[in-house]
């Protein structure tokens, strides 16, 4: 509203060609990913460098698969990133569905304690997570990351806020008088409830997962476990990158989440913002 | 539920609002939708109770030790993978310690490891690149944010999602990735960076305040931190353009009908008007830039060879060398103590900015 509605038609355009230049060179960098991944590096390296779709898409993805065992790094980044999301919708609902629904003791002192440690930089437990996984003996084991990735903190955030929202105590009430175990209230009255913030929790823990490298970087040491983001930087050599291969991997890191994004854009943009529109 | 908001805007302001609500959050449902979700699900809730008692009764847990039993799993890996870990690493700050020589060479060393950073030179030049980066690559983000969002919100309507999605998704996209097609970019013989840069300085006027030569963008001491920068403003551009739209959402439009009624013009009605009300906005916007550029990691460690921090360490932040110091260095202790100074300047950063830019708003 405002500024633009009274302005001049020329101001407005002028704003229209601003937002949609800006908008095409933020898509820029993915554009020449895509079409990258189908030169060869050579063609990479020419000038001025290709901007339109080569034919090397299948000999890039060979490379990759004889350089690292690309394959296996993706399935285990699909692997470790669908079993981070189930554990963390368990877990914060069940967790943020107590938070929001029972009284318990030290239950404020809990809660403020989880959501401090929430905002708490991430290196601080880059080298401490390190020794706990060392400890436990799961280095290099892929459990290592999507285990602690449930307790977060985020997570129970939403769900509480959601419970309390969407969920009627009164309806708890009556399941309760119908004879229906805790447990059961959980499982069968609440959790179907919870399911547009199951959706919008699943998709950020998702992508959080697929995009996590300091995780990774840190826990896992052999090329096998990789997961993707790991394995393209373990290509990347000063001497000798074969780019087009790289950008074919990067390619593949990015395809889910742009289809992802294009099904659910809306979803994806509220829940990576709630924190800051909730205040 | 916020009574008072959902009442009273229907009053304020007779048109309907806006469509398109990209950055509601769904945890807003609004009241008419709970109670007829609560209708349905109740009648469900009968049905579940009703078709249950078979197996129900074994797993049977009072309503007194159901929250308990419900937050077991959390809490456990809370205290174990969250709470532990930082208590270890404060602990770990006191100690010299190298992982190779196992847990019980660690011996108490006092405030040694502290002191070792407070005079560590590459700490220092660490420090200074974080906050290098953090204002470089976050103010810019605000600046050019605030009035896209202003564009947007007023000049886009069937096109505002696909926009906003355009300047959105390299938030959503893996850093590794995204950071590997900016090394190609930068790259200085062939990158696209450069050869636009060269064609450019062919034309004139622009081109004599252009360089002549091809920029080494990541291995000259001098343009890595930009070159950094920038990556950084376009990953989070986005996120805080959808910030901005929330607030403006959020500043009544008969303001700026009454400021057009008194003949006030779009810049005096973005000055007195749209700035202020996106005040809390900007603080927590800010806030968030700078919390996060403190932290910034991954894209300084894909743009530097070998994560290194690139010559003259002049892209080593400080998580990149708190990193290094554990895991090139194997100094655990000097590298926790390093965390929570780190830590430390984070939080008085943060109160700074609230003190400043939160002045009259509490």
């Amino acid at each position: 509203m405002s500024a633009m509605r009274s302005s001049s038609p020329a101001g407005r355009w002028a704003a229209y060609g601003l937002v949609g230049v800006g908008a095409l060179l933020m898509l820029a960098p993915f554009w020449f990913m895509f079409v990258f991944a189908t030169h060869s590096r050579t063609e990479i390296f020419s000038l001025p460098p290709p901007m339109w779709f080569g034919d090397d898409l299948l000999a890039n993805l060979r490379i990759l698969g004889e350089k690292i065992p690309f394959w296996r790094n993706l399935g285990w980044s699909l692997y470790v990133a669908l079993a981070s999301t189930a554990l963390t919708l368990l877990f914060c609902s069940m967790g943020g569905y107590a938070f929001a629904m029972f009284e318990f003791r030290f239950k404020k002192a809990l809660f403020a304690l989880v959501m401090g440690t929430m905002l708490l930089p991430s290196f601080m437990s880059m080298i401490p997570t390190f020794m706990v996984m060392d400890a436990l003996g799961w280095i290099d084991q892929p459990r290592a990351l999507y285990i602690p990735g449930a307790a977060s903190a985020f997570g129970i955030f939403l769900m509480r806020q959601y419970v309390l929202s969407a969920v009627p105590r009164e309806l708890i009430e009556a399941a309760r008088m119908d004879g229906c175990g805790e447990l059961g209230i959980y499982a069968r009255v609440v959790l179907p409830l919870l399911k547009p913030a199951l959706g919008t929790l699943g998709l950020v823990t998702f992508i959080g997962s697929w995009n996590n490298f300091i995780g990774p970087l840190i826990v896992l040491r052999s090329p096998e476990t990789y997961t993707l983001p790991l394995a393209l930087r373990s290509l990347q050599s000063p001497a000798d990158t074969e780019w087009g291969a790289l950008m074919a991997g990067a390619a593949v890191a990015t395809l889910p989440l742009l289809v992802l994004f294009g099904l659910a854009s809306r979803q994806l943009i509220a829940g990576l913002t709630v924190g800051a529109v909730k205040q | 539920m916020d009574l008072d908001g959902t009442a009273a805007t229907p009053m304020r302001t007779p048109t309907p609002l806006r469509s398109g609500h990209a950055a509601q959050p769904t945890a807003d449902a609004p009241g008419a939708a709970n109670a007829a979700s609560a209708a349905s699900a109740a009648s469900a809730a009968s049905a579940a109770s009703a078709a249950l008692p078979a197996r129900g009764r074994r797993l049977r847990v009072s309503a007194r030790s159901a929250p308990y039993v419900l937050l077991l799993p959390f809490i456990t890996l809370f205290l174990v993978f969250g709470l532990f870990p930082l208590l270890f690493s404060l602990v770990l700050a006191f100690q010299s310690w190298e992982p190779t020589s196992g847990l019980g060479a660690m011996h108490y060393v006092g405030l040694a490891n502290f002191a070792f950073a407070l005079t560590d030179e590459w700490f220092w030049k660490s420090m200074f690149n974080t906050l290098w980066l953090a204002v470089a690559g976050g103010v810019p983000q605000h600046l050019v944010a605030i009035p896209l969002a202003c564009f947007i919100h007023a000049g886009f309507q069937r096109a505002r999602n696909l926009v906003l999605g355009a300047y959105f998704v390299p938030y959503i996209t893996s850093t590794v990735a995204v950071a590997i097609v900016f090394t190609l970019l930068y790259s200085t013989d062939y990158g696209l960076v450069n050869a636009v840069i060269g064609a450019m300085a062919k034309w004139p006027v622009v081109g004599a305040l252009l360089p002549q030569q091809a920029i080494d963008w990541l291995n000259d001491p001098d343009t890595l931190k930009p070159a950094i920068a920038v990556l950084v403003f376009w990953r989070f551009v986005g996120f805080n353009i959808v910030l901005y739209l929330a607030g403006l959402q959020a500043i009544p439009k008969d303001l700026y009908e009454a400021a057009t009624i008194d003949g006030a013009g779009p810049l005096q009605q973005f000055l007195h008007i749209t700035l202020p009300g996106l005040r809390p906005m900007i603080l927590f916007g800010v806030t968030l830039s700078v919390v996060g550029g403190l932290q910034l990691f991954e894209e300084p460690f894909i743009l530097t060879p070998d994560g290194r921090g690139g010559s003259d360490q002049a892209g080593m932040t400080a998580a990149v060398y708190l990193y290094r110091m554990a895991f090139d260095f194997n100094d655990f202790g000097a590298a926790s103590a390093m965390s929570w100074l780190l830590f430390v300047a984070v939080g008085a950063i943060t109160w700074a900015i609230h003190r400043w830019i939160g002045r009259g708003l509490r």
